[in-house]
């Protein structure tokens, strides 16, 4: 009986080493760092080659398609970020002035960000339109 | 009708107080008359919550901009089955729905166990009633969806009323004929594992840890698991056809947050079986049903909270606390209660050999909670690597597809060889006489896909794994109906139904595989994606796949709601035609925001899948991005597949009803005698 149990728990263990395993190298190929522009600026060259995530408001009148590519600024207060997006897939609808905008991708030689994935949410227009000063919700 | 539905709100938070109350005292104090009227509480939760939920509907219907959140969600030109879905467009109104489907399947469970006296059953309804006072209190007091616009003019004591001209509008992306249906589906999924999780601390509680709470909420899981998973693929159905990346699933944190209670959820429905058959695994399947409904509250506090980024995600919200607090505290006590209960959930035997259907329910248990703990992991750790190392790391889709395929193809291998498993131990001579056919089935399909010059490792493992499931479920059914054709002298198709309906459980659950498959015919078909993009004018064309798209005109086109851009392509493949696509950018006037729609034609053998992705500043032509999936649509069908064989598992079958009619005569006796 016991050597039964022995035999099921090896195999047990052989998959979750499997497990493990495939789940490390993913890992690596899959990991990239999420930084605001400040602390992207404060990485200096320590920012080339890495797999970057960096998030900013897309600067009003920013955005330019000039053939496949897509280029914009990111905004972070007073801190703005050059971009070139050059990904396959096409720029979600949600991308375009005053949304919140998350690329993925390197910073290029001349600390241009070359992005390959974009990600978008919408500027809440509406929140910031009658959720602040001049009119209050209530409960009642 | 604002106030009118704020009132029964705040009304069912104070009887749902009550229900708890009374439920657990008169079960404490053995007294029938006080468990009574707490069952009572919980009808009236149920009425209070209907009236406050269709006063919302009502005020969506009737536009009342007067209240913030239709306001925000709904606008006046909007279709009115738009307007009723824009209740759930929102984070406060889907909470609500949340609550309502709560409070329905609380009523009807109190309904179902009307008359019965066990005390399984009253605390279950006690643990149902705390859940649900947890949202009425969210509801109520953090995300009100009946709270008022006002203006303070200066002097005035209370703000005067302020009525918008009209509403903010539902978002253009959720305006699809899917907003309707897919989020009550996925909260019918998402809710529904309450039931048979309260059961389970009900069974901890009461140290009732016989199979009775699995078997007492057997369908309420499985229909909690449909009803989840159809919500997941029309979920990925939707992102398809909608957001234009060409693809089904990205891995997103709130796809992520539905996917891990389905996984535990998946787990748990197999685990159950192997403590009907064989009393084993006991403190295993308490774990799996907690862990899956503390996924499912942590699911929809992901959602809310801001804590991830993701596309889905609502904004921020103040509820955030409240869920970590619920889950904590939740989490904590049922640890202690399992810790506490240990002895009653000892196993009542062992592995006997690691060939038996014991064995591969074990791995196909190892294989789900690993899926799910990978899916955890790579969603929750941006958040922990910022807390413990402050540098926010975030793991992208790579993460996910390299342990997926090969866990993936592991779990079809055992889809395949498990349920032909002997209980126990299974012989040699038994296995091949069960594998030999479908395994020389599978390598005559591999060789001829290679012949015909299919190429890649994994999908042809997924090829190959395809077929010999799939004729290992065929033969089980071929078998079935021969032995009963032969035994009752029976035609075909009356030997196919009578099998199955004799048999729903396993029938159902072969079916519920064969979709499984089907849908892994569609993932494997990913890795032959082609795509390219271009600019083009009229007369340009773009090639992929052997098709040729060539640009027949660009259209400028105006509607009340939006105007909008059209191309016309025309579609050829070796220079006969195919069919003519029109892709679509278009600009909705109210939000400014535009959308792309997709131009798609869909067979079972590829989808052509095209996108106006914009205009080129410089040179004024269009981007069109050009898709081709092959094999997408085997993923839908396996869908439906699956839903189809859940429905038969949780059929009710005649035989179990006659058990259950003398069960409740019996009750009915108990009762009487208990009242001499």
């Amino acid at each position: 009986m016991q050597r039964k149990n022995s035999r099921v728990l090896i195999g047990v263990i052989i998959v979750v080493i499997a497990m493990a395993y495939f789940g490390f190298a993913g890992f690596q190929e899959g990991k990239a760092y999420y930084k605001t522009i400040a602390e992207l600026n404060a990485m200096g060259d320590q920012a080339y080659g890495k797999r970057i995530k960096v998030a900013g408001i897309v600067a009003d009148g920013s955005v330019q398609r000039r053939g496949e590519e897509v280029y914009f600024r990111l905004q972070q207060n007073d801190l703005v970020l050059a971009c070139v997006y050059t990904g396959s897939a096409p720029v979600p609808d949600t991308f375009k002035d005053g949304a919140e905008a998350v690329c993925e991708g390197k910073v290029r030689g001349d600390r241009t960000f070359e992005a390959k994935k974009i990600q978008a949410k919408c500027a809440s227009k509406y929140q910031s339109k009658y959720g602040s000063g001049a009119a209050a919700a209530s409960p009642h | 009708m604002a106030n009118f539905g704020n009132l029964a709100l705040t009304l069912a938070f104070s009887v749902s107080l009550y229900a708890i109350l009374a439920l657990l005292f008169g079960w404490r104090t053995r007294r029938r008359e006080i468990v009574k009227s707490g069952e009572h509480a919980v009808y009236a939760s149920f009425f209070l919550v209907t009236l406050s939920i269709a006063s919302l509907f009502y005020l969506f219907a009737t536009s009342n901009f007067n209240v913030e959140y239709v306001a925000q969600y709904s606008n006046r030109d909007l279709p009115l089955y738009y307007k009723l879905a824009a209740l759930w467009g929102g984070q406060k109104g889907s909470l609500l729905l949340w609550t309502w489907i709560l409070v329905i399947f609380a009523a009807i469970v109190t309904y179902q166990n009307r008359g019965r006296r066990r005390d399984l059953v009253t605390v279950a309804e006690g643990i149902i009633a705390i859940t649900l006072l947890f949202f009425l209190l969210l509801n109520n007091f953090i995300e009100n969806p009946f709270s008022r616009l006002g203006v303070i003019h200066a002097g005035d004591a209370a703000p005067a009323p302020f009525v918008p001209d009209d509403g903010h509008g539902l978002n253009p992306l959720l305006q699809h004929p899917l907003m309707v249906i897919h989020p009550p589906i996925l909260f019918i999924g998402y809710v529904g594992f309450v039931i048979p999780a309260a059961f389970a601390i009900a069974a901890l509680i009461t140290r009732e840890l016989g199979n009775a709470w699995v078997s007492l909420t057997r369908r309420w899981a499985l229909i909690a698991w449909g009803f989840l998973g159809v919500g997941i693929i029309l979920g990925a159905r939707w992102a398809y056809v909608e957001l234009g990346w060409g693809g089904y699933w990205a891995w997103d944190p709130v796809e992520n947050a539905s996917f891990m209670p389905w996984l535990t959820g998946t787990a748990f429905l197999h685990s159950a079986i192997v403590q009907e058959k064989k009393n084993m695994l006991k403190a295993w399947n308490v774990v799996l049903i907690l862990a899956t409904y503390l996924l499912c509250i942590f699911g929809t506090f992901l959602t809310r909270s801001g804590v991830v980024s993701s596309v889905h995600a609502f904004a921020e919200s103040e509820s955030g606390p409240f869920f970590i607090g619920f889950i904590a505290l939740a989490g904590v006590g049922v640890i202690l209660l399992i810790l506490s209960r240990l002895d009653y959930l000892k196993s009542e035997s062992e592995f006997d050999s690691i060939v038996s259907r014991e064995a591969s329910f074990l791995f196909n248990n190892l294989v789900f909670l690993g899926a799910c703990f990978a899916v955890f992991w790579g969603t929750v750790y941006p958040v922990f690597s910022q807390l413990l190392q402050g540098e926010k790391i975030t793991i992208g889709p790579p993460f996910f597809n390299r342990i997926y395929v090969p866990l993936g193809l592991f779990i079809l291998f055992l889809t395949g060889v498990a349920p032909l498993l002997a209980w126990r131990k299974t012989s040699f001579k038994s296995f091949s006489k069960n594998f030999i056919w479908p395994l020389a089935l599978a390598v005559i399909v591999t060789v001829a896909l290679v012949a015909a010059g299919v190429r890649g490792g994994a999908p042809l493992v997924a090829f190959f794994l395809a077929v010999f499931v799939t004729s290992t479920i065929m033969i089980e059914f071929v078998r079935g109906v021969a032995a009963r054709m032969r035994a009752h002298a029976e035609p075909f198709a009356q030997a196919l139904v009578r099998l199955v309906s004799k048999n729903k459980r396993r029938y159902g659950g072969y079916v519920v595989h064969f979709g499984i498959v089907l849908m892994f015919i569609g993932f494997a078909g990913a890795a032959f994606n082609r795509e390219t993009s271009g600019e083009v004018a009229k007369g340009d064309s773009l090639s992929v796949g052997g098709y040729t798209f060539v640009c027949e005109n660009i259209d400028e086109k105006d509607t009340p709601n939006y105007y909008f851009l059209e191309a016309k392509l025309s579609v050829t493949k070796g220079g006969k035609p195919v069919t003519v696509l029109y892709p679509e950018k278009r600009v909705y006037t109210a939000s400014e925001q535009s959308t792309s729609e997709v131009a798609m034609r869909s067979t079972l053998r590829e989808d052509i899948y095209a996108v106006f992705a914009g205009i080129t500043e410089d040179t004024g032509k269009a981007v069109i991005q050009i898709y081709v999936n092959p094999l997408v649509s085997w993923l839908w069908l396996g869908g439906i597949v699956m839903g189809l064989g859940t429905i038969i598992c949780i059929l009710p079958d005649a035989a179990s009803t006659r058990v259950s009619r003398g069960r409740k005569a019996l009750d009915r006796l108990l009762a009487a005698a208990d009242r001499k």
